[in-house]
């Protein structure tokens, strides 16, 4: 992790971000005019980018969809997002970047107590106190490929034929030959 | 002896059975099979951004939502960002000369994007009272500290957004006085801009406002009793031109320090004998503006004090440019006019009729219609004179950049609204193929293996590598004109909104030709066509193999679904419309029929909106099968609407229209009234038509036989409570419920029906042999859920007994009947499934042995490939031994998702809306075709390529074996023959 932070000053302005917004009481819900309330929350991708598939974590590909297509937004640099004229009740929050997979959000609004968030994450019904979205985990979607083993070889058709017809040229005569001295 | 074969069978055993996801790529094998295509749609506006030195390029925003910046030289795609669908970009600037201002939603969401990259950089809400016109304004020099201020109106109300970050200074309140704002003017040089619109019909109001805070410093109004139609168009800093209610005058208003002034000129007396009704062209010409009337495009010049006089008078079938600002402070605007297979360009002074700055002739294919769009830009040249490039929108919304008199790049970009697909076959080869070419191909196929062996063996040089790579991508096999013998080679017939049709070659996506539907052109005849379906006309399998397969492609002649219908029919080899119907009567619904007349075209029957039927092709041998066959013909009509699903038989001819004998009255036979208080219908879903059942009989544990009931007259229902239609969060799981039914649809009898409380839509599903997957959103787990529907028919079930089959007692040979009543049972599961869907369709081959694949478009738009071992029904937690080894999954409460069964990999079909498979003729295989904004196409297999080797099997490898093969017995013959020797001599 040190070495991570020294090589690149991006995720300790992250860090900071995120103690910024913990001090600031950031409410994932504010209340907006009338007609509707406005939904603020943060996607956080660490790009690892350890196993050489994971796309580096670029924002600018990644879309928020609110119940399933009613509403997409974008992220902002520091990965901010929000949606404006939401009615009060339980909606669903879905990223979409590829090379990582979210699990959608639930996000309760509620009319009563306005700026009270109540979010959680369908997949795994964890919790969350902050509208802040990380993936779950890195997506491959391709198979890796086995680096070139003298097993491959042998487990091929042709390695079997081969391994066939060697068994039956030096270890049958022997097996032969054996059997003969016991008869 | 036996001992040795027994280790090594078992050694064999281990080796083979390793098990692995059934879709899975490796990252050297994209673009083998897969092709992928992005495209924009039709473009509404573009900005050119070509003042700096460096990558020149245009910003556009589109029908299909999309806003994209494209390389000015050569037509690529830098960036794109395709906006959620009820997004509609309103209009699009550059701010800061960095920034990609976009406005969207009907004015209410103004978003920032960073010109070089497309990140957005921040985002606002314009909030407002009512909804509006919506206009941007984003005024090039006007500062106010150092930051440079968009106007915004939208929603009623006049915002002023900086456009560092977003932030919105002041707004100002128009819903009060109702006033529609035009046009914001903003006078060079002041710090003071004029807001000038409508208030009602008949006033016009001008305010002049602070642009520091919104304070409004003046406030006039001009009464004009004859009322206004709406149109206006600004044609100075303070002249407008605004067309009067009767649209027979117009009406030049000047707005001079605040005070407003009009005056009247009618229509006839500029243009002479004109009694047409005019209509005004939004145009940002300064000092002119344009009109049409009867056919005709007229420039009408403003002089001073408001006269106006008549410029030009043109064809209407021509597109004209906003004004470009060039530097001596003229104005220049494009102008494309038709003639013959060429287009004119031209580019004028705004100021000066007859001065041409530039005449250019362009040979235009006539496939892409008229000239919808100009946009213009100028360039210096290197003898420091002006040249021009003209950006246009053709009819089929290609998108092409003319430059010194020729077609630099174009863009076939109606193939993002893409509305039906179907799959054709292509020409079979013809015999007679050079022996050099062999030999050629022999010398080239070794070597190719050679280089695949030393690349499997690790032996290869990275040159090595990239040429094995280019090789495989290149394969001119893959995209040669002829039917290849796995089937893999096919055309892709596509519709697109625009009325044209492009055939796709399936092995690298080209266009092989397109062809722009006469009868679904906007003309005289035939006003607001619409493209709805395509469907296999003819197929010339059996007889008639001389004949052209050819499509048939429904479209309607307005709106409405009443309107008159038009079939055209398409040579699929050559892409000539070969006829044209334009029918009197409506399209409510078209029933391909199982028959097929001698020359092997598809007898279709057409159903009108009085519910009449119209047999297609009008000739008497199809009367004659169809006579024949009318008493077993049944259909049914979906009411939406009205909750209510019908179904229909024929009775006789039509008893208005006497003559025609290809019309028949119908009557019904059975209805289900949904009661429309407690459901709504959401979606309905059918067999695909050509679907191919291998077996009814499933065989299942214990040697135990299941029967599929497998009939084409299922329908699929899914009805929701009429409160839970809206989006997700708009109900609460007690007021909302899902209700499915499987319907026969020549008796109308419910077979089965099935509740889901406190579920809601949007349901997809797919219906295949025996079974319906759908998924749907449960309000409960907040979570969206998949369920599978089995059906068997138990009348067959007692058939197991072999004794009974040996006696002949068994009721396989009896004849299946609709009418009887099927004794059935049904199967259901259902799963959690994390992701919404846009789209979803099932795998589908040639015999129907492979095992099936559901194609699941989701939400990111990503194809998903999921096995449909993970919804079989008779999953159970701990299934027994022996279920495991049929094959069944343990029950878990979710499906999984594993991203190598992505058929999409690593690319997105931006706005996804529809998934089509086709089989190959290869029984393992399978086509998927995935359409949205973007293309995409691949071939899969669900259980593996088992009837092929892979692309990746070593020949070379085979041939090294072979010959070390006869190598060692030459060896081992010598040997024995040299110990035979000896064991003689001894």
């Amino acid at each position: 992790m040190a070495s991570t932070l020294r090589s690149s000053p991006i995720p300790l302005i992250l860090f900071l971000q995120l103690c910024f917004s913990f001090l600031s009481t950031t409410l994932a819900i504010s209340s907006g005019s009338s007609d509707g309330y406005t939904i603020n929350g943060r996607v956080k991708i660490e790009s690892t980018g350890v196993k050489g598939f994971g796309l580096p974590g670029k924002t600018s590909n990644v879309k928020v969809i609110l119940n399933g297509g009613q509403w997409v937004t974008f992220l902002r640099p520091d990965g901010y997002f929000s949606f404006h004229n939401v009615s009060a009740g339980t909606h669903l929050i879905e990223v979409a970047a590829i090379g990582y997979f979210f699990s959608p959000v639930r996000v309760d609004v509620s009319a009563r107590n306005p700026g009270k968030i109540q979010a959680a994450l369908t997949e795994n019904r964890k919790g969350l106190t902050e509208l802040v979205l990380e993936p779950l985990r890195e997506e491959q979607y391709y198979e890796i490929r086995e680096p070139f083993s003298i097993m491959s070889l042998v487990k091929s058709p042709m390695g079997l034929m081969m391994g066939f017809m060697v068994i039956v040229m030096f270890l049958m005569p022997k097996l032969v030959e054996n059997m003969g001295k016991v008869l | 002896m036996a001992r040795a074969t027994r280790v090594f069978l078992l050694l064999l055993l281990v080796l083979l059975s390793s098990p692995s996801p059934s879709f899975s790529l490796y990252e050297d094998q994209v673009g083998l099979m897969d092709w992928h295509q992005q495209y924009i749609g039709k473009v509404k506006h573009a900005v050119f951004h070509t003042q700096k030195a460096g990558r020149k390029r245009v910003v556009v925003s589109t029908e299909e939502n999309v806003i994209a910046s494209l390389d000015l030289r050569r037509g690529d795609i830098f960036w794109r960002h395709v906006l959620g669908p009820n997004d509609a970009v309103d209009e699009i600037d550059i701010a800061l000369g960095k920034y990609v201002i976009t406005l969207s939603s009907e004015g209410s969401i103004l978003r920032a994007w960073n010109l070089p990259d497309g990140q957005m950089v921040w985002e606002s809400f314009l909030q407002g009272p009512k909804p509006s016109k919506s206009l941007l304004s984003v005024p090039a020099n006007m500062k106010i500290d150092k930051d440079n201020v968009i106007f915004v109106f939208g929603k009623g109300c006049l915002h002023a957004v900086s456009s560092i970050d977003g932030e919105v200074l002041w707004k100002k309140d128009f819903a009060d006085e109702s006033l529609e704002v035009q046009q914001i003017i903003h006078p060079l040089g002041s710090d003071m801009i004029y807001a000038v619109g409508f208030v009602g019909l008949s006033q016009l109001d001008a305010y002049q406002i602070n642009v520091r805070n919104g304070e409004v410093l003046k406030h006039r109004s001009a009464a004009f009793p004859g009322g206004f139609c709406g149109e206006v168009s600004l044609v100075s800093s303070d002249t407008l031109v605004a067309l009067d209610a009767t649209r027979s005058s117009l009406i030049s208003i000047s707005i001079l320090d605040g005070e407003i002034s009009l005056q009247q000129t009618h229509i006839s007396n500029l243009v002479g004998d004109s009694f047409g009704m005019a209509v005004m062209l939004p145009s940002k010409l300064s000092g002119m503006l344009m009109i049409k009337i009867n056919n005709y495009m007229v420039f009408v010049r403003v002089a001073d004090e408001g006269k106006l006089e008549v410029a030009e008078k043109i064809n209407d079938a021509a597109a004209v440019s906003d004004a470009l600002a060039l530097s001596e402070g003229q104005q220049a605007f494009g102008l494309v006019e038709h003639g013959g297979n060429k287009i004119h360009l031209t580019v004028k002074l705004v100021n000066d009729w007859n001065g041409d700055l530039l005449k250019e002739n362009i040979g235009m294919d006539h496939q892409r219609g008229c000239v919808h769009k100009i946009f213009i830009n100028n360039y210096i040249r290197t003898d420091r004179s002006y040249g021009f490039r003209a950006l246009i929108v053709m009819e089929d919304h290609s998108l092409l950049l003319l430059q010194q008199g020729e077609i630099v790049w174009s863009r076939e970009d109606g193939l993002a609204s893409i509305i039906d697909v179907t799959a054709s076959e292509l020409p079979v080869e013809k015999e007679g193929v050079s022996v050099a070419k062999v030999e050629h191909n022999l010398f080239e196929w070794l070597k190719g293996h050679m280089l695949k062996l030393k690349g499997t063996l690790m032996l290869a040089s990275p040159e090595d590598i990239i040429a094995i790579q280019g090789m495989r991508l290149k394969s001119s096999e893959k995209s040669k004109m002829t039917r290849d013998h796995n089937g893999f080679r096919k055309l892709l017939i596509v519709l697109t909104r625009a009325g044209k049709l492009f055939a796709l070659h399936t092995g690298d996506g080209r266009v092989v030709w397109s062809v722009l539907l006469h009868s679904l052109r906007n003309s005289e005849a035939c006003a607001y066509p619409t493209g709805l379906n395509v469907y296999q006309w003819q197929v010339p399998h059996h007889h008639a193999m001389d004949e052209n397969p050819s499509v048939l492609v429904v479209g309607r002649c307005g709106l409405g679904s009443d309107a008159p219908g038009v079939l055209s029919f398409v040579d699929t080899y050559t892409g000539k419309e070969l006829d044209s119907l334009f029918l009197t009567h409506s399209i409510e619904r078209i029933i391909p029929l199982s028959f097929t007349d001698s020359r092997e075209q598809r007898l279709h029957l057409i159903i009108d909106t009085d519910h009449h039927a119209h047999l297609y092709p009008r000739t008497p041998e199809a009367i004659g099968i169809f006579q024949h066959e009318l008493p077993n013909i049944y259909w049914y009509l979906v009411e939406a609407d009205n909750g209510i699903i019908r179904g229909h038989a024929l009775k006789s001819n039509c008893i208005l229209q006497e003559g025609d004998e290809y019309c028949f009255d119908t009557r019904d036979l059975w209805s289900i009234v949904f009661p429309s208080e407690s459901e709504k219908i959401l979606a309905t879903v059918t067999r695909k038509l050509n679907e191919v059942v291998h077996t009814q009989a499933k065989v299942i544990t214990d040697q135990d036989v299941m029967y599929k009931y497998v009939s084409k007259n299922l329908l699929f229902v899914a009805t929701v409570a009429p409160k839970a239609t809206g989006e997700i969060g708009s109900v609460t799981p007690e007021e909302s419920w899902l209700v499915v039914y499987l319907i026969d649809t020549v008796t109308g009898r419910i077979l089965y029906r099935m509740t889901h409380h406190g579920t809601q839509g949007p349901v997809h599903a797919v219906f295949s042999e025996n079974w319906v997957v759908y998924h749907y959103f449960n309000l409960r787990a907040h979570r969206y859920e998949m369920s599978v529907v089995e059906i068997y028919d138990q009348s067959r079930a007692d058939n197991k007994d072999v004794w009974k089959l040996v006696l002949g007692k068994h009721n396989l040979t009896s004849p299946v009947s609709s009418y009887s009543r099927p004794e059935v049972i049904t199967k259901s599961q259902f799963y959690f499934f994390t992701h919404s869907v846009k789209a979803m369709a099932v795998t589908s081959t040639a015999k129907g042995i492979t095992s099936k694949q559901l194609l699941i478009g989701t939400i990111g738009d990503q194809v998903l490939a999921l096995d449909k071992r993970y919804l079989d029904p008779r999953r159970t937690i701990n299934p027994s031994q022996s279920e495991r080894e049929e094959g069944i999954i343990p029950l878990t409460d979710s499906l999984p998702i594993i991203p190598q069964s992505y058929v999409t990999h690593t690319l997105k079909v931006e706005g996804l809306r529809g998934i089509v498979t086709a089989p190959a003729k290869l029984e393992s295989t399978t086509l998927v075709f995935a359409y949205g904004v973007d293309l995409f196409f691949t071939r899969i297999a669900p259980s593996r390529t088992y009837d092929l080797l892979t692309d990746d099997f070593s020949y070379a490898l085979l041939l090294i074996t072979i010959v070390a093969l006869v190598a060692a017995i030459f060896v081992t013959w010598i040997l024995s023959e040299r110990k035979e020797l000896q064991e003689k001599w001894r």
